[in-house]
This record gives structure tokens, sequence and C-alpha cells, in this order.
């Protein structure tokens, strides 16, 4: 199922693109990319141009993604400092970033980084991921396992409010518009009365509701 | 002549001291001088940094033997010590978004009072500041952030102090070597001036105010 969401993510990524990926689900996205297509990802770390990962015996202790696991950068790639970083994110440098979610309401909220009394673990560069992404894509399950977590309105503490543009997940492609959320694609696996009793929030159906 | 040992540290990080570590996940950590204040057991530290690492690496170590009271970070979630000392109330943390962060860290060795940022609107990140709206859009106001002491690690160290990078250990250690009162750097190599072509620089050397030897330490 994951393998699913994230080739149907990496068919949002245009030629071009420079894109964070964030750690889980997210980072499946650059296994599925088109031969055809230049993304160039970047590493909030310090770098742009993440390869692939090293083969065992050949990691160099002195480049490691954000999750601290080592990888290579390619031939064209740049390393930079946490400021200049954060500049790239912050200042719309980056053309979309894909990120997984606790919860995602009609508005465009995020809540991705805590539960309250249980998990703590920091937000790392979410915030500034999700606010200053061109695109933001949250890839996820529909459900936490038949728990909603696409909703009228989050409930845990937000990453950023109104900041989401697409959630893609196995079930379909889905739209944060002004009127609400618009249901584009479905899995041809799935009812829209499937669908829509996944999700806590009415699901507004595209006339051209197309097959994922 | 700013070469120094492990041992000088004793004189130089005190007991209540604001100390900031360069690296991300420890990749970029002066993982000896790490070692060495575990052993110093100075305390009662607040400490800057990216992340708290894991438990077994980098500034980790130092959460394990609780000799920070305050920690002020982006991330904690790979060190489960973290996340206890958290929920027990031991140790008194301040998540921050990391690019805020990056640019407060910025800002104090830029002289700047601060900066406006998107980022944090509209949750939890925004209490207690204030927000500045600037034609027509909101920010919120973000203060600088400086330490009695930064300690950074470098690749290749030239005598006078000029710092070479390697890699993506880079990340935090250019801005913390603007933004404390007294920088030390751990050189995985110390070489002569002159080894490190001028255009190679990254930090400057009239940041740096002691040079540990790693080779020799």
């Amino acid at each position: 199922m994951k393998e699913f969401i994230a080739k149907r993510v990496a068919r949002e990524l245009q030629d071009g693109d420079v894109v964070n990926l964030g750690i889980g689900l997210p980072t499946l996205v650059a296994n599925y990319i088109d031969d055809d297509k230049d993304i160039i990802f970047q590493s909030e770390n310090g770098f742009i141009g993440i390869g692939p990962t090293p083969a065992k015996g050949d990691e160099d202790p002195y480049v490691v993604n954000a999750g601290g696991n080592p990888v290579t950068i390619s031939k064209d790639g740049a390393f930079f400092d946490s400021a200049t970083s954060f500049a790239i994110i912050r200042g719309g440098h980056v053309d979309a970033t894909v990120l997984g979610a606790l919860q995602v309401d009609k508005n465009g909220n995020l809540a991705n980084w805590m539960i309250p009394g249980k998990l703590v673990p920091g937000m790392g560069g979410a915030m500034d991921l999700v606010v200053g992404a061109r695109k933001v894509i949250v890839a996820m399950e529909h459900t936490n396992k038949g728990k909603h977590k696409i909703l009228e309105e989050c409930t845990l503490p937000l990453t950023a409010a109104g900041q989401v543009n697409l959630i893609i997940t196995e079930m379909g492609v889905i739209e944060v518009t002004k009127e609400g959320l618009l249901l584009k694609e479905i899995n041809k696996d799935y009812t829209i009365e499937q669908v829509q009793e996944a999700t806590g929030t009415t699901l507004i159906i595209d006339e051209n509701l197309k097959n994922m | 002549m700013k070469l120094i040992t492990l041992d000088n540290l004793k004189d130089i990080v005190k007991d209540s001291m604001t100390i900031m570590v360069s690296g991300f996940m420890g990749c970029g950590t002066p993982h000896k001088i790490i070692d060495k204040l575990v052993e110093l057991g100075v305390k009662d530290l607040t400490l800057i940094c990216n992340d708290t690492s894991w438990t077994h690496y980098g500034v980790g170590k130092l959460i394990v033997t609780k000799q920070f009271a305050k920690v002020k970070t982006s991330h904690i979630g790979l060190n489960p010590e973290s996340i206890r000392q958290l929920n027990e109330k031991e140790t008194d943390f301040e998540l921050i978004p990391q690019g805020t962060l990056a640019e407060r860290i910025r800002s104090a060795g830029a002289g700047l009072g601060g900066f406006l940022t998107p980022t944090g609107l509209g949750t939890v990140v925004q209490d207690g500041k204030k927000i500045i709206e600037v034609d027509g859009k909101e920010y919120l106001l973000e203060l600088p952030l400086k330490a009695d002491v930064a300690l950074i690690s470098a690749y290749m160290v030239d005598k006078k102090g000029n710092c070479y990078y390697r890699g993506s250990t880079r990340n935090f250690a250019p801005i913390m070597a603007m933004a404390a009162d007294t920088v030390i750097v751990e050189a995985d190599k110390v070489v002569e001036v002159g080894e490190i072509q001028q255009e190679n620089v990254v930090t400057p050397h009239i940041f740096v105010d002691y040079i540990i030897d790693g080779e020799k330490n």
C-alpha cells in the first residue's frame, strides 16, 4: 500500500522540481521517479542532490541525511549550512514537500509533530517546510486503523495552518480547495461511499473524477 | 597561539553556562569535546543544538549524564532519555522549529535584534510572541539566540583558525561560530596556514578562539 501511495506522489513531481521528502513513506517516493525527470532532492541538514543509499561498506560518515543515516550526494549536488538550508525552504525555493500526517483537515491545517502527553519528538524542520514549500503534499494511509485522519478540524496541535495543497492516500487523491476537500481521483478498488465513510469531513466529488 | 588541549576545557566551560554544539544527529558534532565534558562533569548547562541525537552518540551522551538544566532544540525524538526527562519535567526543553533555531543563531551573530518569520503562525510556537504585519502578511517576531561558548567541529582547520568543512558536517557550525563569546573548534586535521585555499574557507579565523587538534587529543 505504501508503494502504491509513493508511486502516485511521484507523478505529482515535475521535471526540475526541488523537493524535500519527509521520513517514512515519503522517502519511498524517490524510488518511483521516471527516468526522464530530473528531480533535485533537498536534505534540510544541508545539501541538495541526495543520491541513492550507499552500499554496505561504502558509507561516508561525513554525508548523512536529516535522519542521521548515511546517504550519497549526486555529482551536481551542493552542501550548505543550516541558515542557507532554511532560507531555501522558507524562501520559496522548494517546489514541493511530501510528508506524513497524524491529522489533516478541510482547511488544509496539518498536525504531524506531537501528541500531547504521549509523543513529543519536536517539529524538526517540518513547520518551516510546510510554510515555505510552494506545494505541500500529504502522503499517508487514509485512516489510522479505521480511525479518521482526514477531519473537519484537526484536534492535535498544528504543524501549520492552511498550508496543505494535496492529500494522497491508498483510497484517492484529494485537493484542498476554498470550498472544502475535493476528491479528484479514486482507487478503483473502493467506492465513493467507502472513501467518504473513511473520511471525517464531507468530500466534494469532482465532476471529472478519475481513476487513480 | 590558539591550539589548546582537551584538558583546557575545564577552564573555559563552567557550570551554568550556555553552550552551542554543532551537528545534526551527531554528524558535525565535536565528539572528543563532548566526551571530555562528560568526564569533567560540568553541570546545569543550557544547551543550544539542532537535536539531542541518540543516547550513545554526540550531545545525547550529555543528556544521559543530566548535565543540562535547559535545552533549546528542534528535535528530541530519537533520544528516549530526552523524552523521559521532558515528560518527568527533569529538564526544561524548549522546542523550536529548525529554521527558526538556525535564524535566531544567525541573528545573534549578525547583530540583528531578531527577525520576522511565517513559521509557527497558528501553532503553539506563536504563544507569547509578537505578531507583526508587513504588507498585509503576518509574521512572528523571533529573537536572537547567543551563547557563552560554541563548540564546533571542522574537517580541516589551519593554525590561525580558518575552517573547512566536509560533507554535511557543516550544518550549524558556521552560524554558531558567529554567535558565542568563545568559540572552540575540534579539528579532524590541523594544517599550516595556506594549506586551505582562501576561497575554500567557510568560517574565517576571526571567529575562532581556540583549536583542539582531534588527531592529537
